[in-house]
């Protein structure tokens, strides 16, 4: 019986001060936030397009963070973005729901706008000019491509444009594997004529 | 293990330094002793608007306008930039866009040029024969608006390198007579030619950058140029700090930080330029252009371009004007027929392939080479495992290992990549040259840095875009709560006043006594408080 | 002196937790794909193995003996293992959130890593001092980082390799495991504990 006592007393004593270097340390470690949604965030493109479902990145980052939303709804950053967040996540890589489209740029047709500065409200990085009974037009430069600005025009003059590929951001792709296949058989031709 | 041993005796002084890796390629000079000869002019000349590394001009001249040789035809945009002159007189035909030599077969907008024979100069631009005396920023100005750019290959504007910075003092200018690539030797026949010249255009360096010591350096297969070097340095005047060094041949020894490492045996630190280490490293090429510029007052027009390869009947090295369609130079040499021959701009190593002749000569072109069949059938070679044999590493000039390396950039491990370096590979060519299992590793680093660059592009404007993005969020945010404050002080101005009426009908006969002043003022806002959610209604 | 350099040498590499006793498999396969995890959780484990390893000896010899409750043994050291992982978990949230979501599951699971409960008991069974106890499990806990952030090495290496697809993944991993604890078989002759 004493046995039995002692054992309750001493398993008891030592979790009950455990328990109070945990609680301890709980308030030392303590943390606000969670860091996790600015890491997502910084790996999405900021387009601000909403096609993954949420009124933007930040939101969608926080989504992802708590687990809520899964990582492969962000159209714009396609597969590399998809994957980073998965191995930032430490989560299984998924496919990307929708294939990406080309780089697009928003151009507005001035002659038909009639200057009602919906677009302008709608553009989420404040890309287009303009004023009320003014043409708008959008600034190259800062546009994302997020097409939020077509739809609220009454007259339909937004036109969303493949973006000019420029020689300065031209990109070597890989070496062709085809390429090397090709090789391979003209080789192994020459072999057998040998 | 005698790489150890080399850097050990190195460290030790007991024998020359030299860079680590390189390779020895077959040499191929083929035109080494071809005297330079001056192209006939062609009839139509055209001019891209970028023949440098850095920001594209903008054409100043428009279509039927008439120009001089050496007339500026487009400015430049930005810092890192120079402008263009007309090569010939003329009459500007169109500007449109046109291909030129890049990898991605895109054009550039160009000026096309149609000569009309009579070769006119423009002669707006004074000589200055008293350059000793002349302040270097004003110098700097004349390189600048002549338009020169490093004619070794690169095309580097060069007037940004000749600059006197306190905290960066040029001790030694090294002239580089390289010439390491196969089949070139432009540079050499220059040597050989113009070795007065080039020496001007040295002594103009070291005036504007400060310094009197000079280091020639030249491989030791051109004999006959650093002969004519040290011939041409001996009748010079205050050149006496200035040495010829032959050095054994080695590729890519032409390389500037190589080059700088064979001479000083100082290292260019990774990221850094040579001038952090006090040295300037100017091609022979340069050299000339820049006598040209000074002392004649011409712009840059024309270069030494080398034709040469094994398909092309006669080798030569040829002075031609900027501008001149490759084809003609071809047809010149003997070579009409273009099927089954890749031509390559610059040297095999490190050029560029062309996919047709239809290409102006720029600032870039040191050379032009057609290569026969089997140079092709080497280039399509079929891309076999990497067996590890560890001959690129040993051959990287830039002590980096090109096996990994090709394998992080394969599967688009970026930063992987970065850390093991990937921007200290100058693209020499030599893991390529050496590989046994034919991988096309620099092609893979290359598309590593193009993804690199890619990928900062992309985050700097998606940085950009947040900022927009929650500026805007701010904005509408502020916006929201003015709305609200003002609302909330309207109706705080206005609801008593419309309270007031009905309120003071039925407190007017109140009113009389001041005692009750003070309730009817207190059932007032009692009121107001019970009104107010059904406003909101 | 010597004594303290051999208890380290072999727990290190000679009986080596993760190759030769095969303990701890789960977090070796689990966390090894990228060096800076398996870093991190090499750091996680030496803290919690060699703490582990001291508070049970104390206990061992100042309650379960004296009190005469040896049957409680498992109990009290998975109590202790269990304080600790909790400590190191907080710990990690607060300073690397990014390790602390690529080690997901697995750094609680250190609580049910059976090399960590194993060098809690078998520390207690060999009647070691106070001193050896705790250099047995700092070396048995080093012995894991080590064979860890190796093992994490040769994958990321593997990873950029063109492996044949049936090879791909796990099946690579596990022969490479495989070949390691071979050539720390090596180690066997070493040391005569």
């Amino acid at each position: 019986m004493t046995g039995l006592l002692y054992a309750l007393a001493s398993l008891g004593l030592f979790a009950l001060c455990a328990g109070i270097v945990l609680a301890i340390a709980q308030k030392i470690f303590h943390i606000e936030g969670d860091p996790m949604i600015d890491n997502i965030d910084n790996l999405l493109p900021q387009t601000q397009c909403g096609q993954c479902g949420y009124p933007g990145c930040k939101p969608y980052a926080t989504a992802v963070a708590s687990g809520e939303a899964d990582v492969n709804h962000c159209v714009p950053g396609g597969e590399r973005t998809m994957l980073q967040i998965a191995d930032l996540m430490g989560v299984e890589a998924k496919d990307v729901e929708e294939e990406a489209s080309a780089p697009m740029l928003a151009f507005v047709r001035e002659d038909e706008c009639i200057g009602c500065t919906l677009c302008i409200k709608a553009c989420p990085v404040d890309a287009i000019i303009g004023a009320p009974k003014q043409y708008h037009t959008v600034i190259v430069d800062h546009c994302t491509g997020c097409t939020l600005c077509v739809e609220p025009c009454p007259v339909d003059c937004i036109d969303m444009l493949v973006k000019p590929e420029l020689i300065e951001h031209w990109a070597w792709p890989l070496p062709d594997t085809k390429r090397s296949q090709l090789g391979h058989e003209r080789r192994e031709q020459h072999a057998g004529h040998a | 293990m005698p790489a150890m041993l080399r850097t050990l005796a190195q460290k030790m002084g007991l024998i020359a330094h030299s860079f680590s890796g390189g390779i020895h390629p077959e040499m191929h000079k083929l035109s080494d002793d071809k005297a330079i000869e001056t192209v006939k002019l062609a009839s139509m000349l055209i001019l891209p608007m970028k023949q440098h590394i850095g920001t594209p001009c903008s054409a100043l001249v428009s279509v039927g306008d008439h120009v001089l040789r050496g007339q500026k035809i487009a400015k430049s945009e930005g810092y890192l930039s120079v402008p263009v002159h007309a090569s010939t007189s003329g009459r500007v035909l169109k500007i449109e866009e046109s291909p030129i030599a890049h990898p991605s077969g895109m054009g550039m907008p160009s000026v096309f040029i149609e000569a009309d024979g009579d070769d006119q100069s423009d002669h707006s631009l004074a000589a200055i024969p008293d350059w000793q005396n002349t302040d270097p920023t004003l110098l700097r100005e004349r390189a600048r608006m002549c338009g020169l750019a490093g004619l070794g290959g690169a095309a580097f504007p060069t007037f940004i390198k000749l600059v006197q910075d306190k905290r960066f003092p040029i001790e030694t200018v090294i002239l580089n007579g390289i010439e390491c690539e196969p089949y070139l030797t432009n540079d050499h026949r220059l040597m050989v030619e113009k070795a007065s010249e080039i020496l001007d255009g040295m002594a103009i360096i070291m005036h504007m950058v400060g310094t009197t010591s000079g280091i020639i350096a030249i491989e030791d297969n051109k004999a006959d140029a650093a002969t004519a070097m040290r011939d041409a340095l001996s009748s010079k005047e205050g050149m006496d700090d200035v040495q010829v060094h032959v050095l054994p041949t080695r590729y890519p020894q032409g390389s500037e930080k190589q080059l700088i490492y064979s001479l000083t045996g100082h290292e260019v630190p990774a990221g850094k330029l040579p001038m952090h280490i006090g040295v300037l490293c100017q091609n022979v090429g340069t050299c000339k252009a820049l006598h040209d510029a000074v002392i004649l007052g011409q712009p840059l027009t024309e270069r030494i371009v080398t034709l040469s390869g094994d398909a092309l009947p006669q080798p030569a090295n040829l002075n031609v004007r900027l501008g001149t369609p490759i084809r003609s130079l071809f047809e010149r040499q003997g070579l009409v027929d273009f099927n089954g021959i890749q031509i390559v701009h610059g040297g095999p190593m490190m050029g560029e392939r062309l996919r047709h002749p239809d290409i102006p000569v720029i600032k870039s072109t040191s050379g032009i080479l057609a290569l026969g069949q089997q140079a092709i059938a080497a280039a399509h070679s079929a891309e076999d495992p990497c067996i590890r044999c560890g001959h690129c590493s040993e051959v990287c000039p830039a002590s980096l290992v090109p096996n990994l390396l090709a394998d992080f950039c394969r599967s688009d491990q970026t930063e992987k990549a970065e850390s093991y370096q990937l921007f200290d590979c100058i693209e020499c060519g030599c893991c390529s040259y050496v590989c046994p299992s034919n991988i096309p590793l620099v092609h893979y680093f290359r598309y590593g840095k193009g993804q690199v660059s890619m990928q900062r592009r992309e985050q700097s404007f998606a940085e950009a875009s947040r900022h927009r993005s929650e500026g805007r969020d701010v904005r509408l945010q502020r916006e929201l709560d003015e709305k609200a404050a003002r609302r909330s002080r309207v109706r705080r101005t206005h609801a008593p006043k419309a309270e007031a009426t009905p309120d003071s009908v039925t407190a007017a006969p109140a009113a009389a006594t001041t005692a009750d002043k003070t309730a009817s003022s207190a059932e007032k806002t009692v009121a107001v408080d019970q009104t107010s959610p059904e406003e909101k209604k | 002196m010597t004594e303290f350099a051999l208890i380290l040498l072999s727990a290190v590499l000679v009986n080596n937790y993760v190759l030769t006793k095969f303990l701890g498999i789960c977090p070796f396969l689990g966390t090894s794909s990228k060096v800076e995890t398996a870093v991190g959780m090499s750091f996680a484990v030496m803290f919690v193995m060699t703490l582990a390893s001291t508070a049970s000896w104390l206990v061992q010899q100042y309650v379960l003996i004296p009190l005469d409750l040896l049957y409680l043994q498992t109990i009290f050291f998975i109590l202790i293992i269990a304080s600790l992982v909790q400590l190191i978990e907080m710990m990690i949230h607060k300073t690397s959130p990014v390790l602390y979501q690529a080690l997901g599951i697995f750094l609680p699971l250190i609580t049910t890593n059976c090399a960590v409960l194993g060098v809690a008991i078998l520390n207690v069974q060999q009647d070691q001092t106070f001193l050896t106890s705790a250099l047995y499990g700092a070396g048995a806990a080093i012995g894991f980082a080590l064979v860890l952030i190796l093992f994490a090495g040769i994958r990321e290496r593997i990873d950029v390799s063109p492996v044949p697809a049936a090879f791909k993944g796990s099946p690579l991993a596990l022969i490479t495991a495989g070949m390691m604890s071979l050539a720390f078989m090596g180690f066997s002759g070493l040391v005569k504990v």
